[in-house]
């Protein structure tokens, strides 16, 4: 019987091979040591991290931009600044401090002495709060803040808090689309739903496009206006009386996330006038609800408002915007791995239109009654999440015009960071919402090191 | 003859105990290296290295909470120190067995609580060589296995993933130690039968009586990159609330769980 035999050697056999190949057993299960000082390199920076009572992170950054066309309005710079940000973090027993103060020259800039309530000057204070938690169900946040909320991609329907559309459309980095608040957040957790309340006691407006840096579509004058045709705006900046209150009672049902909104304030961008031609910040009400969720195999987002222009609640008043209905509709998905795509259409209905144009002065510009907006969105990343492409275009069919911002992002090391792209406004009109803007179509680059 | 038969009959036999035997193992090992305790919290430092040896590092503070039934859903939360310009951001995620994870990032700077579609699992965790499934687990219903052999130290068993579409490997090889059941190497490999990339567990300690890997690292043999990932301040059954995976707590960090 040699088949036995056979068997026998083989299993006398494999287990000697197995044994030459078996991997060694790690220190604790018996094996020895391990050789890199990983581990105590970890723990030393423990204490670095979290014991210390002051922790400063920030970075300093230069940044440059250009327009790549001639502009009647304005020079080529479109941005040319240095910039360094601290941010202190401390905390004691339930409480959490931090301050984040941008120092920064910009030599585009004429004016220097900062202004801290339109981010001007060379001083830019991004946050300035404090958190505590006085009940296990409630939080606060008082001080400077940034604030945030909604479920749309670059398009805000329930969000009222102030945004920089001058930062964002010269090409600074992203976070600074948001400008801060000077306001009081009480958050407050149940079972049954969560409530915030935002209360700001003086308004804070968007840092809006004014022709100082970047040139639009004047209404009044028919025409382009540039650095020597600011808008002049009537001042909303009495406490208490000139405040805003923002609403979101919130839950998820699963893991689908749904919210209610309610804000009551002022139009964010000037968005009347006086008979005499001053901008003005009409009161504005803002009802809405958003959901967001897993579809399919990516997220999708719906979100309504609806914005009560208290003014001219008739919509007869030809000096002040209408009322409007805004909806939004979105999807993000992974198409391939490291490719993530996401679309959105987004809509705003003016209501009363036949009231706005019965009254609309005579030569002015009849706008649409609704404006359709579609994007599309591109991220790809690459060389280990190192260099990451990114691609975002809306495109309004109704205005036939649109806005694309391609953006190169490399991280060279864990502290240095080179970035560059453009942003390009096109359209068939000058008097558009984006096709206004085509004379500022830059492109920027920026190098950043972080500590 | 007879000596024939009965070991044809014994091999008969004992092939159904072995299948049952690889389930058991691959369910422990499962259970061991991703659910220790009800649930965990860990300082996780990340030292990658490229092939031309310039290193990456990545530091943060992970927070578990087994949710499901037995070993199945559970709630990761992230607090990430390190690199420089993602410390503060914050990382939510509910994993789902069989269906895909829930995952929201948090970026401080904008206030922006951003919902993440599901991504193939099988792509880089913040950079890394480890994958996201090589962080919160891989699916035990996902493969076949096959116990390959029992040596001294180590159960080897070979999984093949019933799906193709879902893997970039033909088979994974893995080496569990037989009292901890923790998995000790894993080898994975192409359909040419290359491997092609390495999972090493360099270091346990046992923990509150669980046997743990403090220190691991991945090596992508085709790079050259590899990821060393270091385990420290690891304690389970802290007792953590389940709110901390929440909104909430992704906006204002739990500082009192994360020290």
């Amino acid at each position: 019987m040699k088949l036995p035999s056979l068997l026998f050697g083989a299993a006398l056999a494999f287990p000697a091979l197995a044994a030459a190949q078996e991997p060694a057993l790690p220190a604790g299960l018996g094996g020895p040591p391990p050789v890199t000082s990983a581990q105590t390199e970890a723990q030393s920076r423990q204490e670095e991290d979290y014991g210390d009572p002051l922790r400063v992170t920030g970075f300093v950054e230069g940044r440059t931009g250009t327009r790549y066309q001639d502009s009647p309005y304005h020079k080529d710079v479109s941005l040319l600044e240095t910039r360094a940000q601290f941010q202190f973090d401390k905390s004691f027993e339930t409480i959490h401090a931090r301050l984040t103060a941008d120092l920064l020259y910009d030599a585009v800039d004429d004016d220097h002495a900062p202004d801290l309530e339109h981010g001007e000057g060379w001083l830019d204070l991004r946050e300035a709060s404090i958190v505590a938690r006085p009940a296990d169900f409630m939080d606060v946040k008082v001080g400077r803040q940034i604030l945030t909320w909604g479920t749309g991609d670059l398009i805000f329907v329930n969000d009222m808090f102030p945004k920089d559309w001058v930062s964002f459309f010269t090409g600074r980095d992203v976070e600074y689309l948001k400008a801060p608040s000077d306001a009081l957040k009480v958050s407050m957790f149940s079972e049954l739903a969560n409530l915030d309340v935002i209360y700001t006691p003086q308004f804070d407006p968007d840092r809006y496009i004014s022709g100082e840096r970047i040139s639009f579509y004047s209404g009044n004058s028919g025409r382009i206006a540039g650095e020597n045709h600011e808008i002049v705006t009537h001042p909303r900046n009495e406490w208490i009386d000139d405040s805003e209150t923002a609403f979101r009672l919130y839950r998820t049902f699963g893991s689908v996330e749904t919210a209610l909104y309610a804000y009551s304030g002022y139009w964010k961008s000037p968005a009347g006038q006086t008979a005499s031609g001053i901008a003005t910040f009409p009161a504005l009400d803002v009802y809405g609800a958003s959901m967001r969720g897993t579809v399919y195999k990516g997220i999708g987002n719906l979100e309504l408002g609806y914005y009560d222009s208290r003014e001219d609640d008739s919509g007869t008043d030809p000096l002040i915007r209408n009322s409007e209905l805004r909806f939004l509709a979105g999807y993000e998905q992974e198409l391939v791995p490291n490719l993530t795509g996401g679309v959105q259409y987004y809509l705003e209905r003016m209501m009363d239109y036949d009231a706005y144009r019965a009254n609309l002065a005579p030569g002015a510009v009849q706008k649409d009654k609704n404006r359709h907006m579609v994007t599309v969105r591109l991220t790809r990343l690459a060389m280990n999440q190192n260099l990451e492409l990114s691609l975002f275009n809306f495109w309004s069919p109704s205005d036939r015009d649109g806005y694309l911002r391609p953006n190169v992002t490399y991280k060279m090391t864990d502290r240095w960071t080179v970035s560059g792209g453009a942003n390009i406004f096109y359209g068939k009109r000058r008097d558009t919402f984006w096709g206004q803007f085509e004379d500022n179509s830059n492109v920027y680059g920026a190098l950043r090191y972080s500590f | 003859m007879k000596q024939v038969l009965a070991l044809a009959a014994a091999l008969l036999i004992a092939a159904p105990a072995f299948a049952q035997d690889v389930t058991e193992i691959v369910n422990k090992a499962n259970a061991a290296a991703y659910y220790q305790g009800e649930d965990g919290r860990a300082r996780v430092d990340m030292l990658i290295t490229d092939d031309q040896g310039r290193e990456r590092k990545r530091g943060f503070t992970i927070l578990r909470k087994d949710t499901g039934e037995g070993d199945s859903d559970q709630k990761f939360y992230v607090y990430f120190n390190q690199p420089a310009d993602v410390s503060g951001t914050t990382f939510l995620v509910w994993k789902h067995v069989g269906a895909d994870d829930d995952r929201w990032l948090y970026l401080p700077a904008l206030d922006l609580v951003k919902r993440i579609a599901a991504s193939d699992e099988r792509t880089s965790f913040v950079g890394s060589n480890f994958f996201y499934e090589d962080v919160s687990g891989r699916g035990t219903e996902e493969d076949v296995h096959e116990l390959l052999e029992t040596t001294d130290n180590y159960y080897v068993v070979k999984s093949t993933p019933k799906n193709t579409d879902t893997a970039e490997f033909a088979y994974y090889k893995n080496y569990i130690h037989k009292t901890t059941f923790l998995p000790v190497k894993t080898e994975y490999y192409d359909a040419s039968g290359n491997k092609y990339r390495e999972y090493t567990a360099l270091k346990v300690d046992t923990v509150q009586g669980h046997p743990t890997v403090t220190q691991s690292s991945m090596e992508d043999l085709r790079s050259g990159g590899k990821t060393v990932l270091s385990y420290s301040d690891v304690e389970y059954d802290t007792g953590l609330p389940e709110d901390i995976f929440s909104e909430r707590f992704l906006r204002t960090p739990p500082r009192e769980h994360l020290r």
